[in-house]
């Protein structure tokens, strides 16, 4: 099926897309109407498709000055009441650092999507990189609990797109798809469900209450995920990016600091198990397994078929979550294999929680960016563990 | 009859309501600027002008940044936020895109709007954004002790120029004029009604307003330049101050030399469509099938 530019969703049936404009169709599923964004390669047919398919459906893309101010505004226009998105690449993303971590104090669910590509700095802008994964879990300053989804495919960037929404709604707070210079760029097979069947999550959303003595406590902190105020919808509550009270209003109080710590962290990790998302293939009788993410995991799938054609039994763990690091998922694995390969499109990265969790020998297989890894140096890992 | 609701030794203090009480989290008060700030008056003038507006109060939004003004929003019993330095434009832009029926303010300090936030502030100047925007302008960083900014005048002594400054200041009327406000004013902390009126007038117009509001900041600047007390600039204000509202923005670079006159007015009262009305036509384009 041709890619029309017909108003509306794009219709259910099977597509040859670009991952970059499968990303877009996804987010407007998802029912997002809101994009603020700077051009950087290899991200920018997102931000370009999003220009002209947002209107269309009654949403808005605006091109901000630069990528502090589309984090910021994305912050503001999803307390206005909007699912809300963006899409950057490394050097972009290290300018959203800041306000992510805005998002994050003040609850509020949005989409960074990051097609990384080779760094550090401006690095390589045409070509693969995987070296903006620490990144999103530490990248911006304070104590954060951050989820990030790393699609393989172009059907999975589709499917982790809605995913990223319905996460961030749930769960109020950021939510990032790592893809790939590799998966945003290349074309693939799409194939769109018919929309009864793709699950959307909805915000809960706040009344406005004048009962309480000025107004409702709006971080009632019992519950783990709380409903948002909508501005201009008459809650009148202050949105604080000090560490703030149940009142939203700044405190230095030691109690205060871990109150709100505990909660803004305990919502994510109390629920982990609601985020991971795997694949194992071949690991049942495997007595190695290789562990990757993103566009390794292609390269990753080809080694494992090629090292069990020269009788080694190897099988793929495949992550697609990277955060909250599903460390229980690795320490299984690790329990039934004697050795784990991590590769990356980069000098070490999500090797370290794997290591971290794992209860057998863990070696990586690293390259630097510019290129995928080449299955050849899985297979000779491989080799080596066994 | 209400309390103001803080604590103090004592019977607790009763004082009459106040008409402002609707608008302020009394709750909150007393606010953290110090004696001889000019932030209060500023506070003072918006929620007169907010009550003035005719637009409900649901119905106003508040953004400030960080730093003396930053605090602003917290105290005023609105949808209120208070988000990063420098970015409360680009915040508020995400809001008022959304939302383009509400009246949304943005109330920051100079070192915030106009030295770390000044790309967006240019940027949302010239979409023509639909923002109120005021910038207290106490020419340094106040809350961090006194250090130099965008507006600080050439030669004066701030904790990091202490041999006297060796920038020149931004001009902010200037160039936010330049890039196509909608709405541009200065006036100062001496200027109650005026800074009122100016308010007002920002909330009828559709686009990008600004006001400048000079203010004394003693304990920093001041002290270092020559205005120790909030009543000597206060003075200067009152016997420098000219009225020029054709003024050719230019000639009003601020030095705050004793001899020097300061210009204040509403430069600038204009009208073209805001980039809400703008992005509003666009999607009906869209929706027609434009586009490629």
């Amino acid at each position: 099926m041709t890619v029309s530019n017909a108003p509306g969703t794009l219709a259910p049936g099977t597509y040859f897309m670009m991952g970059n404009f499968a990303c877009v169709e996804a987010a407007l599923i998802a029912g997002c109407r809101f994009y603020a964004g700077y051009p950087i390669t290899p991200s920018s047919e997102i931000f370009e498709r999003a220009c002209t398919r947002f209107p269309q459906l009654g949403g808005y893309a605006v091109e901000m000055e630069d990528e502090l101010g589309s984090m910021a505004a994305l912050v503001g226009a999803s307390y206005a009441g909007s699912k809300v998105m963006t899409a950057t690449s490394g050097p972009g993303f290290s300018l959203m650092m800041e306000n992510i971590g805005l998002a994050f104090i003040l609850e509020t669910p949005s989409v960074i999507v990051n097609v990384q590509r080779g760094g550090p700095s401006t690095g390589i802008p045409t070509l693969v990189g995987q070296g903006d994964m620490m990144q999103s879990r530490w990248g911006s300053h304070g104590d954060l609990e951050t989820i990030a989804y790393c699609p393989s495919s172009v059907q999975e960037f589709f499917g982790l797109t809605i995913q990223a929404f319905n996460t961030a709604e749930r769960f109020r707070t950021p939510v990032f798809v790592m893809a790939d210079q590799v998966v945003g760029m290349m074309s693939e097979r799409l194939r769109v469900p018919p929309l009864e069947e793709v699950e959307i999550v909805e915000r809960q959303v706040a009344d406005p209450d004048r009962s309480a003595a000025l107004h409702a406590l709006p971080f009632d902190y019992s519950k783990d995920f709380l409903p948002m105020q909508i501005t201009g919808t008459g809650c009148r509550v202050n949105i604080e990016s000090l560490t703030h009270d149940l009142k939203g209003y700044p405190s230095t109080d030691y109690s205060i600091s871990k109150k709100m710590l505990d909660h803004l962290l305990g919502k994510i990790r109390n629920h982990t198990s609601e985020i991971w998302k795997w694949e194992e293939t071949f690991l049942d009788d495997a007595e190695v397994a290789v562990v990757a993410y993103g566009s390794t995991a292609r390269s990753a799938l080809s080694a494992v078929k090629k090292a069990r054609s020269m009788g080694i039994k190897a099988g793929l763990l495949r992550l697609i979550t990277v955060w909250p690091f599903p460390y229980e998922v690795i320490e299984n694995v690790s329990r039934k294999v004697n050795a784990l390969v991590v590769p990356e499109v980069n000098y070490g990265q999500v090797v370290h929680p794997v290591r971290e969790s794992a209860k057998c020998p863990v070696s990586s297989v690293n390259c630097a960016p510019g290129t995928l890894v080449d299955p050849r140096s899985i297979v000779d890992a491989l080799e080596l563990a066994t | 009859m209400a309390t103001t609701g803080v604590p103090v030794g004592g019977p607790a203090i009763k004082v009459q309501r106040h008409a402002k009480d609707e608008i302020l989290r009394i709750e909150r008060l007393p606010h953290i600027w110090c004696p001889g700030c000019g932030i209060g008056i500023v506070l003072e003038a918006y929620t007169r002008a907010l009550a003035k507006s005719g637009i409900p109060q649901d119905k106003h939004a508040v953004v400030s940044g960080i730093g003396c003004t930053g605090r602003f929003s917290g105290y005023l019993d609105l949808d209120s936020y208070h988000t990063t330095h420098g970015r409360p434009i680009a915040f508020a832009t995400g809001i008022a895109v959304v939302k383009p029926d509400l009246e949304v303010t943005v109330i920051a300090g100079d070192g915030d709007l106009s030295t770390i936030g000044g790309n967006h502030l240019i940027h949302a100047a010239r979409r023509n954004v639909d923002l109120n925007v005021i910038m207290v302008n106490n020419f340094n960083y106040g809350m961090t002790g006194g250090q130099h900014g965008a507006t600080t005048p050439t030669g004066a002594r701030t904790r990091t120029s202490p041999y006297g400054n060796v920038e020149a200041p931004f001009n902010v009327p200037y160039l936010v004029a330049a890039a196509g406000a909608s709405f541009v004013a200065r006036w100062t902390a001496l200027h109650v009604t005026q800074v009122y009126k100016a308010i007002r007038r920002m909330m009828e117009v559709e686009g990008f307003t600004f006001l400048e509001v000079i203010s004394p900041c003693p304990p920093t600047f001041g002290q270092l330049n020559g205005y120790p007390d909030a009543l000597d600039e206060m003075k200067y204000f009152r016997e420098k101050s000219v009225v020029d509202h054709n003024a050719d923005l230019r000639e009003i670079a601020i030095s705050m030399h004793p001899d020097d006159s300061l210009v204040v007015g509403n430069f600038v009262d204009r009208r073209r469509p805001s980039y809400q009305e703008l992005l509003s036509e666009l999607k009906v384009k869209a929706a027609g099938g434009a586009g490629k």
